[in-house]
């Protein structure tokens, strides 16, 4: 039988839902200032690519952060400059604004207060489904797990590291324009 | 110079700079161009670096068909289709990994690093007519260019050096090390692929030098810096990079491989000196040194930093790799290889790769909006009405090109910088080639151009 959740935990989790929760909004709503808010300013934003290699190697599934190839590997600066890109209005792969939904699930705490986070920090998996919309007809689906690392900044959640594992090695959307 | 067909002609007219929509769109002209292009050209599959042991592989592609790019027992490097010999089942199912065998999943026939078959079962019994060597997987012919690997199933092609009728010069400057030594680039680990519903042509020839200052004007606004280091803010004495404030040019070749090349001064900024590497001492010296030392091998051509495209479907983009593979007449699978000097520090590599994901690749900020400029023409050319309209290639095409290959002592016909005139070349080969019964057909035109038939007035520099 699994172990049972305290109290404390279980309170714990819903906070943290609630914060993707409210963190979903904020990009579906295109309130993309609003987002970079929930970056601490050392946060690490990271999405390896899949290979398809053998069970027997299943360690080099995955490209590794800063070493090999990534869709995503950057911080928080570079986040800002694709914000920055978008409101500029002539960034045509988001000239209209793509229509985009997040869900979150399958949250579930990690670690708190162990040795693989600092302090004030806990480490969170959850899954996504990332829907985009496009124009008249272009329609996009990402499923994928992330691990987020948040840390309690002044008495709020931040987020200090997000790998982003999209399930696809060929990636079947044209581009990726939008935040996961 | 081939003379091309009236069909061919009302497809492609080099004379007038037009293009007809249907090459984009029209699967019959798509199932020829696989025969004709694909199954004939030169095609890049990989580089020596992905393969550095004995029995490492990569998988490959040559047109829509998969190949196993493989480092043989013997060292060599070999490529062969993906395919089973006895009933056609996928070989091998891994993108990358080390293997001295490929046994199909389906009856057990297995094939050894180099494509021949080595076990089948039932043998004894079963095949005792049969001659083992016979049915190996199929050869493609291979030739290695300065680490890059190349291949083609046309046994009666030209050798690569010959297929690249003089561009081996601008080629081999992309493979090298930032210090000039030969060969001294690798892949950066994971090469990246995506989807993309265009044509294959669409993007190429990959050297288009008059979108950058509109389609990539947020990356100008929103970045301030663009891919190449440069301000890519728009002045008035200059385009989107430093190199165009002079002597700038388009550069092309009769078989169909385009470029941008600026003429090197000895006054040019070094790699180093680059404004995306300001705030970063440890790549900035590291380029800093280097380059000198490739002032020091190289002299003044230093500065000559160009990768050409290749025909059909290879584009390079500083040290980015981009194949255009094929997927049906309106989709593209983009494969995309990151280069690094291969004994640079891991912090270099790292900031080097970490830059090309930043600009390059589908979440690229350059590279967002050229996916959705290519896909949105390929949506709004497909109804019928706009099937009949053809497209414009026309700039500068009354201006002749500048000159023969001999002018700055480097190869290829120069045009100016802003013009048509490399995708009227390139879209003149893909017509040549689509209605060539074999390389003797195309061979005229290689000679008779870069024997310097097209030398004209030089008009402006």
């Amino acid at each position: 039988m699994a172990d049972l959740l305290s109290h404390e935990e279980l309170l714990l989790r819903l906070e943290i839902e609630d914060f993707f929760y409210r963190e979903a909004d904020l990009l579906d709503e295109h309130r993309y200032e609003e987002w970079l808010d929930l970056f601490t300013e050392d946060a690490r934003y990271h999405a390896p690519m899949n290979r398809n290699v053998s069970s027997q190697e299943m360690d080099r599934q995955l490209t590794r952060e800063a070493i090999e190839m990534s869709w995503f590997d950057e911080g928080k600066d570079t986040l800002v400059k694709r914000v920055k890109q978008i409101r500029t209005g002539v960034h045509w792969a988001e000239e209209p604004l793509s229509r985009v939904t997040h869900f979150v699930s399958n949250v579930r705490l990690l670690d708190s207060g162990s040795d693989q986070v600092g302090a004030g920090e806990i480490r969170v998996k959850s899954r996504f489904l990332v829907h985009r919309s496009r124009l008249e007809d272009e329609d996009n689906t990402w499923i994928g797990n992330r691990i987020d690392t948040l840390r309690r900044v002044d008495g709020e959640w931040k987020i200090s590291r997000r790998e982003i594992y999209i399930d696809q090695s060929v990636l079947l959307s044209k581009n990726l324009t939008n935040f996961f | 110079m081939v003379q091309l067909t009236s069909e061919m002609k009302r497809l492609v007219d080099s004379e007038s700079g037009t293009v007809s929509r249907e090459i984009f769109w029209n699967q019959d002209l798509y199932d020829q161009e696989m025969e004709q292009v694909f199954n004939r050209s030169w095609l890049f599959v990989g580089h020596e670096s992905q393969i550095p042991e004995p029995g490492d592989f990569i998988l490959g592609r040559m047109g829509e068909e998969a190949v196993i790019v493989s480092r043989g027992r013997d060292e060599k490097v070999h490529v062969f289709l993906n395919s089973c010999r006895h009933r056609g089942n996928r070989v091998c199912r891994y993108d990358q990994g080390n293997s001295f065998t490929h046994m199909c999943s389906f009856h057990g026939w297995t094939y050894d690093s180099t494509g021949a078959l080595v076990a089948l079962p039932y043998h004894e019994n079963g095949y005792d007519q049969m001659d083992k060597s016979q049915w190996g997987l199929l050869q493609a012919r291979v030739e290695v260019f300065h680490g890059s690997i190349w291949a083609t199933w046309d046994k009666t092609a030209p050798s690569f050096h010959e297929y690249l009728g003089g561009s081996d010069f601008y080629l081999a400057t992309g493979l090298m090390h930032t210090d000039g030594s030969d060969n001294g680039a690798e892949v950066l680990g994971g090469v990246v692929k995506w989807r993309l519903g265009c044509n294959w042509k669409v993007p190429c020839p990959d050297t288009d030098t008059t979108h950058g200052w509109i389609t990539h004007r947020s990356t100008a606004l929103g970045l301030g810096v663009g891919p190449t280091g440069n301000p890519v803010r728009p002045r008035e004495d200059r385009s989107v990079s430093v190199g165009q404030v002079r002597s700038r040019y388009t550069v092309s070749f009769p078989e169909g491989h385009t470029m941008g090349v600026t003429i090197p001064e000895d006054s040019d900024p070094g790699w180093g000196d680059s404004a995306t590497w300001e705030n970063n001492p440890a790549v900035r010296d590291y380029l800093r040194e280097k380059f000198e030392l490739r002032k020091k091998r190289l002299g003044v051509m230093a500065h000559l930093s160009v990768g050409p495209a290749i025909f059909p479907n290879e584009g390079w983009l500083g040290r980015v790799v981009r194949i255009m593979h094929p997927q049906g007449p309106a989709m593209t699978e983009i494969w995309t290889y990151f280069f690094v000097d291969k004994d640079a520090p891991q912090e270099v590599k790292s900031a080097l790769g970490q830059h090309y994901e930043l600009y390059y690749g589908p979440g690229g900020v350059t590279q967002q909006d050229d996916m959705e400029n290519w896909y949105a023409l390929t949506i709004a050319s497909r109804g019928p009405v706009a099937q009949k309209l053809d497209l414009n290639y026309q700039m500068r095409l009354t201006e002749p090109p500048l000159h023969g290959p001999t002018e700055f002592n480097m190869p290829g016909l120069f045009a100016h910088n802003y013009s048509d005139e490399n995708h009227r070349r390139y879209y003149q080969r893909w017509a040549e080639v689509m209605q060539a019964k074999d390389w003797g057909e195309m061979a005229p035109t290689m000679s008779a151009a870069v024997q310097g038939d097209w030398v004209t007035n030089r008009n402006g520099r």
